[in-house]
């Protein structure tokens, strides 16, 4: 416990009381009216409004192309159902910069539509809105699906026989055992696209902004500190807010539902009503997930004789120090050291978690825990920037900074992942352990880690496939002779010419290929549970 | 003593679940504690292994306290309610683990395996999975692994409460000759009066995380200390009653008591086989409510015109049928006055 305690004091509590004095207070004095002066700019008031507005508008966009989704995957059994779920989730785990290039390389400027009907979608909301869908139909599909797989279909039946129309007893039955699922990923959706970063950056242009981008671009280009620390105070409260609502309906969640093995509920298709339905999903699936990604790849291809891809171990570029091609090394070694971080913090937190005797305190902690992954990536690299930059703790010049800032935002993934596992451990199976003469640390070793290893497992493949993408964060700390895959990538997107965006879209392919990798890995390992993602 | 408890004390939240519970077990002695669920058995056995720390009190070891010493270092077994066997481990590993603790070497352990398997009738199982295992296998493997670190106190939470009626029957006996032959100390807790009876030298009945008695099996079942743990063994007939002599003034009339009784308000127990069925006109009337088959007699039960119902223990041939009007006469040496 206490390992995880001063890794997030620390690395988060530091840097965040860093970022509030850096807000509010001036000559030793606190300014608490710089609040309502910076909120009340007309140009703040429109960035807090289009930032709410969009990512409402997103997540009723992805409820309502998901839900369908939801059922059809749940209920419905058909051939390459398991290939299509895993599919479903590719995007989930993909860095925001690769669906960014891939919603560019499908509507932006010179993309697949301009050319063939000259639509352009790159400068209206809508590539953000759909970008978004891309990136959380996964959570939608996941988080309900995934229950509603589990319900029992008899309880729907038991309403039938006591003379409850199909409609009637789906509204009746199935609604309400789903609604706190529902909510639960609604608010997800909500969170991740409230904090959306990378997908406004390169698909928004000047014309869009939410707090995330505002608050990167009042640090380093406007370079107005104390502006962005207010930014990050108020989404800071909003993220606390959602993440609030977000626990009390899990909470709810938990109530009592009789679940079944999932394998028992689905059905083949019948009737055309389910068949257009399984038929709309497809095809939903393969515009919006598969064609982008589908593009990208096909842009990156562009250049003869793989020119693109050949390009990128040349140095002579100009957009960097190093051939761009190294930024693969070095987003491959970060990430091996970010995922020890993550599974190291994360596998102790959860462990302490798990304790039935666990107190108040120690529950708190875990809402706590989950704060950097709502609290955005951006604070974070933000704070590292302003907190640890001089003594007693100088890591500007380590190459732990971005590391250390990556595991932060993977630890919440690995304790989301560990913590059912390990409470479902018998308490006894323990108390077994020790009555036979194992210490704590042997039980530990003997009964928990044996039964945890698959967790472990996927938990170290999330950290994993979360550092490699990370972007936020890193784009602060990333120092320029050293960038990482995704900072590459934004970084090449920046600058014109078809030989920049050619090779963006090869290293986006490139690290999609990684991604997607790591991922099909996962799914073979993931137990059947759903996780709490 | 190998075990004392000295007014050992649970509390969770407000409520005693252990109340100030005093027990001593010799060596060798095989004691089981008997009580319905929530009696607060299971909990005694979890604060002998140092699972539940005490809220007062002392539980002594071989004279030593054990205030402070973890269940690891107790040095006692406990036989789980549901096994709790080691999924991921085959028989031979589980019953291995605690050797494994103690640090005893390979060789020498698999030998210990082989033949603690033989013992409790499962040889050449150490490579099976325990998934695939039977409930009464499971019980075995789950015995092995409790004796094979030689605990000092071996205790076991209901023993065979999961098992069916036939198999738990048949292992009673054979746990008993095992405990007989090893010379284990047992302290065992069951809800089961015929299990604690078939194993135990001295039975400890529980209420309310009180001892209600303790004593031989015959004792306990002879002379019942008062009417929970007459209730508690299966006995209907218990009424309050006034004694004055060898009568007891009851609902159903005038009870004959043995010489030397207590006087005065007491509680009665009359045995179904104490309660003789005579003619309508003789004795105390009854009407026949129901009987029940109980394989070596039927048990009649019977609704007095006044009072509470009674239960008689009938030949299988001499059984009235419902609704049958019988009269009631009470047997002196079925009859007993508690408290």
């Amino acid at each position: 416990m206490a390992l995880p305690v001063a890794f997030f004091a620390l690395f988060f509590a530091w840097p965040v009381a860093a970022i509030v004095t850096r807000g509010l207070k001036a000559d030793g004095a606190w300014h608490l009216g710089r609040l309502a002066d910076v909120v009340t700019r007309p140009d703040i008031r429109d960035v807090l409004w289009f930032t709410t507005w969009q990512a409402l508008a997103s997540t009723a966009l992805t409820l309502l192309l998901a839900l369908p989704a939801a059922y059809v995957f749940a209920r419905l059994d058909f051939p390459g159902r398991h290939l299509l779920r895993a599919v479903v989730t590719v995007p989930f785990v993909l860095p925001t910069v690769v669906a960014g290039s891939a919603f560019l390389a499908l509507v932006g400027h010179h993309g697949l539509l301009d050319q063939l009907w000259g639509v352009r979608l790159d400068t209206t909301v809508w590539a953000i809105l759909l970008a978004h869908v891309f990136f959380n139909y996964a959570v939608v599909v996941r988080t309900v699906g995934g229950l509603w797989a589990q319900l029992d279909p008899r309880q729907e039946e038991a309403a039938r026989v006591l003379g409850a129309s199909p409609l009637t007893a789906w509204r009746k039955v199935t609604l309400p055992a789903l609604a706190p699922a529902v909510a639960a990923a609604a608010l997800m959706v909500f969170l991740f696209t409230f904090t959306s970063f990378g997908v406004v950056q390169i698909l928004g242009g000047p014309t869009f902004s939410t707090l995330e981008v505002e608050i990167y671009r009042q640090t380093s280009e406007v370079f107005d500190l104390s502006t962005a620390a207010v930014l990050t105070l108020v989404q800071f409260a909003a993220v606390g807010a959602i993440l609030a609502v977000h626990a009390w309906t899990v909470r709810r969640r938990e109530t009592a539902l009789r679940l079944v093995d999932p394998k028992v509920t689905a059905r083949r298709p019948r009737g055309a009503g389910q068949w257009a339905l399984l038929a709309g999903v497809l095809v939903t699936v393969a515009l919006l997930l598969v064609l982008p990604l589908a593009v990208l790849v096909r842009r990156s291809l562009d250049a003869p004789g793989l020119g693109y891809y050949r390009a990128l171990t040349d140095a002579d570029g100009g957009t960097f120090l190093v051939a761009p091609l190294h930024a693969v090394w070095t987003s491959l070694e970060y990430a091996v050291a970010a995922t020890a971080i993550a599974v190291g913090v994360g596998t102790l937190a959860a462990a302490a978690l798990a304790r039935r005797d666990a107190g108040r305190l120690v529950r708190g902690f875990d809402a706590l825990l989950m704060l950097p992954l709502g609290v955005s990536a951006v604070t974070v690299g933000f704070g590292f920037l302003i907190a640890l930059d001089k003594p007693p703790l100088d890591l500007r010049q380590s190459w732990i900074l971005v590391p250390l800032a990556q595991a932060l935002v993977g630890v919440p993934f690995v304790v989301r992942t560990m913590l059912p596992v390990l409470r479902a451990v018998d308490v006894r199976l323990r108390e077994a352990a020790a009555v036979l003469g194992a210490s704590p640390w042997r039980v530990w070793r003997e009964v928990d880690l044996p039964l945890v290893r698959r967790a472990l497992l996927v938990a170290a493949g999330f950290a994993f496939a979360v550092s490699l993408g990370e972007f936020g964060a890193t784009v602060f700390i990333a120092r320029p002779d050293n960038p990482t895959l995704p900072v590459a990538v934004a970084r090449l997107l920046s600058r014109p010419g078809d030989l920049n965006y050619g090779q963006a879209m090869a290293l986006s392919t490139i690290l999609m290929v990684v991604c997607a990798a790591a991922l099909l890995v996962l799914e073979r390992l993931r137990t059947d549970r759903t996780g709490e993602f | 003593m190998l075990l004392s408890l000295d007014a050992a004390t649970v509390r969770f939240g407000g409520r005693a679940v252990l109340d100030a519970v005093g027990l001593d077990v010799a060596e060798h002695e095989v004691v089981c504690v008997l009580g319905p669920s929530g009696s607060g058995k299971s909990t005694l056995l979890r604060a002998v292994a140092g699972l539940q720390p005490l809220s007062g009190g002392r539980v002594l070891l071989d004279g030593r306290d054990q205030a402070g010493v973890p269940a690891h270092k107790r040095g006692v077994g406990l036989m789980f309610q549901d096994h709790q066997l080691f999924p991921q481990r085959d028989v031979g590993a589980n019953v291995a683990f605690g050797l494994r603790m103690h640090g005893v070497a390979k060789g020498r352990r698999d030998a210990e395996v082989g033949q603690l398997l033989d013992l409790v009738g499962l040889p050449g199982a150490a490579r099976r999975a325990v998934a695939s295992l039977s409930g009464g296998e499971q019980q075995r493997v789950a015995l092995a692994r409790a004796l094979a670190p030689r605990p000092r106190l071996l205790m076991l939470d209901e023993p065979l409460g999961q098992l069916d009626r036939s198999l738990r029957e048949r292992l009673v006996v054979e746990l008993r000759e095992l405990f007989g032959r090893l010379g284990t100390t047992v302290l065992a807790v069951t809800h089961d009066q015929g299990e604690a009876f078939a194993l135990a030298d001295r039975v400890v009945v529980m209420r309310d995380g009180r001892i209600a008695q303790t004593g031989t099996p015959l004792e306990v079942w002879q002379r019942p200390a008062d009417a929970f743990v007459a209730r508690f063994l299966g006995f209907e007939n218990v009424v309050e009653a006034t004694v004055a002599g060898t009568a007891a003034d009851s609902p159903w009339g005038k009870l004959p008591v043995p010489d030397g009784s207590g006087q005065g308000s007491r509680t009665v127990l009359v045995r179904p086989a104490g309660v003789r069925l005579v003619p309508a006109d003789q004795g105390l009337p009854c009407t026949v409510a129901a009987r029940t088959f109980k394989g070596t007699h039927v048990a009649v039960h019977l609704q007095p015109a006044d009072g509470p119902r009674l239960e008689a223990a009938c030949a299988l041939r001499d059984a009235p049928a419902p609704g049958a009007r019988v009269g009631v006469e009470f047997d002196v040496a079925e009859t007993l006055v508690l408290d």
